[in-house]
């Protein structure tokens, strides 16, 4: 029987602290077993070798400049499959909340009078330009999910995300609810899939999945009659990752 | 990439890395020889600013560090640190003589992380002639199973500590929002004496190795204190004088220049380098016996001028870290834990929300990173929502630095090797700082000019 040759797998990075990719270096073992099933031929913050042939492309970072949108487009194009890897990539992460502000001031904050000198563009996931096929959310990618999404690709299946809330991972995980002691906390309307990561640590979820999609259902309803909250209460928190959520306050609440 | 070119040229050299690899972030090394002279010399950091100054503005302190450890992946756990001890110091908060000391674990697991991986996976494929850790998976399996166990370890460490390596989550503002469980620790500390051996192994590696011969004597800045190898908390130290963390913006200017996003800083008008070369350096007498010893058998005496054993230097530091956290784990499980470094998740609470005034105030902090200092500075009004921030990363320091030795190593390259050789050597000299380029870029200087 003939042998089918491994995918080509190559790693891409846009605006972003590079923290998803680390994720692979923290598979420890599982990420030597990951380099006998696939062929890694582009991933430089490893290597030097530079592979233009590539079957999937994982991508993590947003888009912020031109010079990404025109990047971004390219690697679409020779990608068979295009994953956004972390928030950067699937909802512009923090790097959103640079929208929140004027780009001039923004540049003028940073880089003073050079800020001429700097090109920026409103930062976007990738799927505000290129066709996504599949999505590995979080800040930084939970490995298990990480695992499984890499599993679907290879059997050729979709992953469907979770869409129930935090919460109710938070719940069967029996912690104590942070609006108990008095805390915020984004579970009620983040979508799930991180084993309530945050909360298992003694913190609070700040959203960094983004919006389950029917935010106010579910769980999340449950929770916010408990403690007398709106949906809006905490959506300014929730600017933290999502800044399309920051332009609903703004428009709804200013 | 470099054209090949086997004829060995004393009077033009060309030399374009378009994408360095193996560091962290984007950046380009341009060198151009014209007619026996060098025209162009130039470290260029081309990566996309992420404007993180400017996205503190307007947010509450609670929130920093949680944000600014999102500036980088690898050093998450130094960012944090830093911006807890900046936010700390505005808001005039004191953390008990345990959470320090669990801070300090945090730090140095990441520091024992970072040099592994950058000894590793970073550096020594050059060493070894092949282009990346992958064929060396093959070659060298039982040598980079052992990388990847050293590196587990530390990762396990931060997660046991924090919650996970990359962006922790228990650190905060005033201690902890949870203690790390007694059985992580005991876990911790059983991977921790079994990595001495991988340690010594690693050891016996890099001694065999070849690291280029060049010197260039610098100034060398770092953190220093009485009592130990300084790497939490200190004095800033250099040139053998001190001065005090806050007082940074008078010990170096920064200025920009226009081929690059990353500004190049200065102290009394000249470059200068820090990370563990510089710790080293200034510090060497503070250094855990076995880290002396191991410095011994490397053959790295201190003052040492030679900016490629900045990897020898990160291994006798992996060995320091590494006997320090056996140190205090051991304290710990003697000991114990008290709760009352345990902190809320985010303060104020939210009966608190909007009550309480703060005194309108700008904190800075300073922790020993990987490659070097690392300074967080928020300044904050009366509703404790940050106004103005600063973020002053190591390898923009670094940067002036690392074209200074560029400018003396390519006239006594030229001539004697290729094209590529010369090429090669650069990319491991810009590489033997440990770059992290995608940090560097927001560095930046808040004053309107
Ligand atoms: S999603 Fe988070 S971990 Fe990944 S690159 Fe962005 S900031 Fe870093
Ligand atoms: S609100 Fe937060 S702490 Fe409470 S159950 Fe939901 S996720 Fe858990
Ligand atoms: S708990 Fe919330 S913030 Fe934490 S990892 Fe999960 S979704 Fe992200």
């Amino acid at each position: 029987m003939k042998k089918q040759s491994k995918p080509k797998v190559a790693f891409f990075d846009f605006t972003d602290c590079e923290g998803c990719q680390l994720q692979f270096a923290n598979m420890g073992n599982t990420f030597l077993e990951l380099t006998e099933l696939v062929d890694i031929v582009s991933f430089r913050e490893v290597m030097s070798e530079n592979g233009q042939d590539y079957d999937v492309a994982i991508v993590e970072g947003s888009i912020t400049t031109d010079n990404d949108v025109a990047r971004i487009k390219k690697i679409r194009e020779k990608a068979k499959i295009l994953v956004a890897f972390g928030s950067c990539a699937t909802i512009a992460g923090v790097n959103g909340i640079k929208n929140r502000s004027p780009l001039e001031l923004a540049k003028q904050r940073v880089y003073g009078d050079k800020a001429g000198l700097i090109n920026t563009i409103k930062a976007m996931p990738l799927d505000a330009v290129v066709k996504v096929d599949y999505y590995i959310l979080n800040c930084p990618p939970y490995i298990p999910e990480i695992i499984a999404v890499l599993k679907a690709i290879l059997l050729g299946k979709p992953y469907p995300l979770p869409n129930y809330a935090v919460c109710v991972e938070c719940k069967m995980n029996e912690n104590v609810c942070r609006y108990e002691k008095d805390q915020e906390c984004m579970g009620p309307v983040t979508r799930a899939g991180c084993n309530s990561w945050c909360i298992n640590n003694g913190n609070r979820c700040y959203g960094c999945r983004g919006l389950v999609e029917k935010p106010a259902s579910d769980a999340a309803k449950d929770i916010l009659q408990k403690y007398g909250l709106k949906v809006e209460d905490i959506l300014n928190s929730f600017t933290l990752y999502n800044d399309s959520m920051g332009e609903k306050y703004d428009q709804e609440f200013k | 990439m470099t054209k090949s070119s086997n004829k060995i040229d004393s009077q033009n050299l060309n030399v374009d890395v378009h994408y360095l690899t193996r560091v962290e972030g984007h950046g380009n090394i341009v060198v151009d020889v014209k007619e026996g002279k060098l025209a162009k010399c130039e470290f260029q950091v081309i990566e996309s600013p992420r404007f993180f100054e400017s996205m503190l503005v307007g947010r509450s302190i609670w929130e920093a560090q949680h944000l600014t450890s999102r500036i980088c992946g690898i050093c998450a756990c130094g960012h944090t640190l830093a911006s807890i001890k900046a936010a700390e110091d505005a808001l005039g908060v004191k953390p008990s003589a345990e959470v320090v000391m669990l801070r300090k674990l945090l730090l140095y697991t990441e520091m024992l992380d970072s040099h592994i991986l950058h000894i590793y996976i970073l550096v020594a494929p050059d060493l070894l002639g092949v282009k990346s850790i992958v064929p060396l998976i093959k070659t060298h399996r039982p040598v980079i199973e052992m990388a990847l166990r050293m590196k587990r370890m530390s990762d396990y460490g931060a997660e046991v500590l924090a919650g996970r390596h990359i962006h922790p989550i228990s650190y905060v503002i005033g201690g902890l929002t949870q203690l790390p469980s007694r059985e992580g620790l005991e876990k911790l500390h059983t991977l921790m004496l079994e990595s001495r051996k991988d340690g010594e192994a690693t050891v016996k590696i890099i001694k065999t190795l070849k690291f280029p011969q060049f010197q260039r004597p610098t100034q060398y800045m770092s953190l220093t204190s009485d009592d130990e190898y300084a790497m939490y908390d200190g004095d800033l130290m250099v040139n053998g004088e001190k001065s005090k963390v806050r007082d940074y913006r008078k010990l170096f200017m920064e200025s920009v220049v226009d081929y690059s996003k990353a500004k190049i800083s200065k102290i009394n008008g000249k470059s200068y380098a820090v990370g563990s070369l510089s710790r080293f350096n200034n510090n060497f007498n503070k250094l855990h016996k076995k880290a002396k010893a191991v410095a011994a058998e490397l053959g790295l005496k201190a003052p040492c001028y030679n900016p490629y054993l900045n990897t020898a230097a990160q291994l006798v530091e992996w060995v320091h870290c590494l006997e320090e956290s056996i140190t205090i784990l051991e304290k710990i499980l003697k000991d114990g834990l008290k709760e009352e470094g345990v902190v809320v998740a985010s303060w104020p609470k939210r009966s608190e929300v909007g009550k309480i005034k703060y005194k309108p105030n700008t904190g800075t902090g300073c922790v020993e990173v990987p490659r070097g200092s690392l300074f967080h500075e928020y300044t904050i009004d009366d509703s404790a929502h940050i106004t103005a921030a600063n973020c002053v990363i190591p390898t923009n320091q670094n940067i002036g630095n690392l074209e200074d030795d560029m400018r003396k190593l390519v006239p006594e390259l030229l001539g004697k090797k290729t094209q590529e050789e010369i090429t090669l050597d650069l990319e491991m000299l810009a590489r033997s700082y440990d770059p992290c380029i995608s940090c560097a870029t927001h560095l930046l200087d808040v004053s309107f000019v």
